[in-house]
């Protein structure tokens, strides 16, 4: 058997599952968009069917649209699955919209255990909730952080236990200087200084 | 973070690893719960050197993030350069209008680089994994080796570790005149040593017994826990980027793929710490030998940079200021496996969105699924077979 | 023992050559310069590397650069320890147990910065959320060691540097809290280090 086209694992994810729509990014990327609703039956069936054999989780990750130039705008967190067959080599990318209000997305971890770090790490960073995940920690900021960084509104902390983020005589405006873009978080104010050493 | 001792008896110990440990290769925290000498359940804690290059990668412009990519994996920043790069060649080829094309000399460079700093990456990871189980003196070997390759690579870029020398469109520099010479005798050189390397430890009785069966992942369980490289390889898996799926010119040398047979022997299993060891070292020999092979193809310098064959830097100012709306999955080949770029741009000069999906966070994710029944002594040895590298856990 | 040309060096010595006569054995000296020469040539370093700095801390230990032959030999625990090179990001994450770890240690004890990063949060301090910028907000630091990562020549500056500092410390005089700086060519990224993020921190009560 050799791998399927794009176009070919359309047809075939159409038949069995009409609400999944075929997309092409804006420079020409196909990805099927898939309703959360329907991600874990559309996942198991990826999975097991003999002729697609999606064995590996090769990449899942997320962005945040708040940003992106797109129309109509959206404020969604977009979740990408990336879906890889060592078996018949070829490769497809879903993609779930998660509106920032109900930031909840179906977990796949039963499926691919490789799915419990990247879940944990598209939580901590992007704010994005795995229903069904065992264990959904922060995996890369403390238990205690505040905010999830990815997000194109996320504010800089300006310290953190107690200690100043920034050196003395430091002034940074933490917002990336995007063209047209209006600054929405309020620069960092300056640090003070901490007095002594902060507490053990 | 909290285990809970549920035995009846009460008399599991709860063992704190790190994140200041000498021998989890950084700041990985592991807690161990033990029943006497066999580990029942493990718990890494990561994050302790997240240094958030994701959202500087939001931050600052295209180019600029490649001395970032450096920090990722800086046992291997060549890889790491090229990865990106060849992520956002491919965004730039997805629009004709932005296409770029990398002068020929500039791709033979790139895989010279990438294969001597794969060298010397696997160097410190067979190194690294002797002396964690109990060997230094291979250790001081595989760092002889590795300076080495550093003198090579600061002749060429000026840098002894973090490098910033692959860029969009090319590399930085051209090869010093004497710089291929160099490279050929350090190979010979090279190879000697290895022979008596592989007779101080791998072929060291105590050694593979000690690493035989320990820590065994199946094919099917690799595959699923989305482990890659050499950890996948151990696992006799047939599949490597660079012969697959190739990129740059991957595709005109034959890469010859080792996977993982049961090289320990009798007491051995297909996937188990021995196995992911010798890969490594297998790999090695691989990459000897495709560096002869660029050399050979190497064409001569053009006076000009921008040449098609014989220059080494394609003039992507343009494209870069003003890169196609839309995003782009690449992947390549590191040392420590498949590394991923995730690429989402608005058409600014800035990336909307930096995503580097890294061999050592999906092997650290198999480490609490492994290590459940091993011994605490072997502990080590598992974290260093899979050789992960914890800033490109963390990032 | 005549020839050791190390008990030659011995503060105080005026002998370059000792006699096998008992009084030409016997040397007169202050306790502390006693113990300032032997603390400066067996200065333990604690193995503590967090980041890419900490590659070439390995490599100065290694083959080419031998700390060996300074006397440094690098200890797993801080408790066996006088020094602490802290070569790498130190994100606030890992602050607290930087502190920890530092107070484990044993008097005296000198702290080496190591790295852009350690210094001043280096090619993180400006767009980072999460890397500290500079361990002296933590722990007092004696010698700054600008680079990014420092050529293991700019260590062994430092270190230098340090054994200077190890010879005039003085058990019940006080502590120098100025820090040095390595002068370095490769200083990447432009830094605030050496102002002390908060000046020096007291030190914390083990
Ligand atoms: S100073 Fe540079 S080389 Fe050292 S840890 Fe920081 S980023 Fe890495």
């Amino acid at each position: 058997m050799s791998a399927l086209s794009f176009a070919e694992l359309c047809e075939r994810v159409h038949a069995r599952w009409p609400a999944v729509e075929a997309k092409r990014s804006d420079n020409g990327q196909p990805f099927l968009l898939v309703p959360a609703t329907e991600l874990v039956a559309l996942v198991q069936w990826l999975r097991s069917d003999r002729e697609l054999r999606f064995d590996a989780l090769s990449d899942l990750t997320g962005y945040d649209l708040m940003k992106y130039p797109a129309t109509p705008p959206s404020d969604a967190i977009a979740v990408v699955y990336v879906l890889f067959s060592y078996v018949q080599k070829h490769k497809l990318m879903l993609r779930v919209l998660a509106p920032r209000a109900a930031c909840v997305v179906p977990s796949v971890s039963f499926l691919w255990p490789a799915a419990l770090y990247f879940e944990r790490e598209v939580w901590d960073l992007l704010g994005v909730h795995f229903d069904g995940h065992p264990t959904l920690l922060r995996i890369m900021t403390p238990q205690d952080w505040v905010g999830h960084p990815l997000r194109k509104d996320y504010i800089y902390p300006s310290e953190y236990h107690g200690v100043p983020h920034l050196r003395e005589g430091q002034h940074f405006e933490h917002v990336p200087q995007r063209e047209g873009d209006a600054v929405k978080a309020a620069p960092t104010a300056p640090a003070a200084p901490a007095k002594g050493a902060p507490p053990a | 973070m909290t285990i809970e001792a549920t035995t009846p008896s009460g008399e599991r110990m709860i063992l704190n690893m790190g994140p200041h440990h000498p021998a989890t290769h950084g700041v990985l925290r592991i807690v161990v719960e033990s029943d006497g000498e066999v580990v029942a359940n493990c718990t890494p804690d990561h994050g302790y050197l997240h240094r958030s290059i994701e959202k500087i990668g939001e931050c600052v412009e295209w180019q600029m993030f490649v001395p970032y990519t450096d920090r990722i994996d800086y046992v291997c920043a060549m890889n790491a350069n090229l990865a990106y790069c060849v992520g956002v060649e491919q965004l730039l080829r997805s629009d004709p209008g932005t296409a770029v094309q990398v002068p020929f000399r500039a791709e033979c460079i790139r895989v010279l680089v990438a294969e001597l700093n794969r060298i010397s990456s696997h160097m410190i990871a067979v190194g690294a994994m002797a002396m964690d189980v109990g060997a230094v003196t291979p250790f001081l070997h595989s760092i002889a080796q590795r300076e080495m390759v550093n003198d090579i690579f600061e002749k060429l870029c000026g840098q002894r570790l973090t490098y910033n020398y692959i860029t969009v469109g090319g590399v930085a520099y051209d090869l010093t005149p004497g710089a291929p010479d160099e490279i050929a005798s350090f190979l010979n050189t090279f190879e000697k040593e290895m022979v008596r390397f592989n007779k101080l430890i791998t072929t060291n009785t105590i050694f593979r017994d000690r690493c035989a069966s320990v820590a065994v992942v199946t094919s099917d369980e690799a595959i699923a826990w989305g482990l890659v490289g050499p950890n996948l390889r151990g696992s006799g898996v047939d599949w490597d980027l660079r012969r697959d799926e190739p990129y740059g010119i991957y595709g005109q040398l034959a890469v010859r793929v080792p996977f993982g047979e049961r090289f320990a022997g009798r007491h051995g299993a297909v996937g188990d710490c021995y196995d992911r060891y010798i890969v490594r070292l297998l790999e090695v020999q691989e990459s000897v030998r495709l560096c002869r092979e660029v050399l050979k193809l190497l064409p001569p310098p053009a006076p000009k940079a921008t040449d098609q064959t014989g220059g080494f830097q394609a003039d992507v100012k343009k494209q870069l200021a003003r890169p196609p709306k839309g995003e782009m999955y690449s992947r390549t080949e590191a040392p420590r496996g498949e590394m991923g770029y995730f690429i989402v741009s608005d058409g600014t000069k800035v990336p909307y969105r930096v995503r580097c999906r890294t061999g050592s966070f999906s092997a650290a994710g198999i480490f609490h699924h492994v290590m459940k029944g091993i011994f605490l002594a072997d502990v080590v040895a598992v974290i260093g077979s899979f050789d992960v590298v914890v800033p490109e856990i963390d990032r | 023992m005549t020839d050791d040309p190390m008990m030659n060096a011995l503060p105080g010595s005026t002998k370059q050559k000792a006699g096998n006569q008992l009084d030409e054995q016997i040397h007169l000296t202050a306790v502390d310069e006693f113990l300032a020469w032997g603390k400066e040539n067996s200065l333990f370093y604690l193995l503590f590397a967090t980041a890419c700095c900490g590659i070439e801390l390995m490599q100065a230990g290694g083959p080419r650069y031998d700390l060996d032959r300074l006397g440094m030999i690098p200890r797993a625990t801080p408790r066996q320890s006088d020094l602490m090179i802290i070569a790498g990001t130190i994100t606030h994450k890992m602050a607290e147990r930087v502190r920890l770890i530092y107070q484990q240690m044993t008097e005296p004890r000198w702290v080496v910065s190591m790295g852009s990063c350690a210094n001043s949060g280096g090619p993180f301090s400006k767009w980072s959320y999460s890397v500290l910028n500079g361990i002296d907000k933590y722990i007092p630091v004696d010698i700054y060691i600008p680079g990014c990562p420092p050529r293991p020549e700019a260590l062994i500056d430092g270190v230098y540097a340090l054994r200077e500092r190890v010879r005039r410390y003085r058990t019940l005089g006080v502590r120098e809290t100025v820090p040095h700086i390595v002068a370095s060519a490769d200083a990447a990224f432009g830094c605030h280090f050496g102002k002390g993020g908060s000046k020096q921190p007291e030190e914390p009560k083990a």
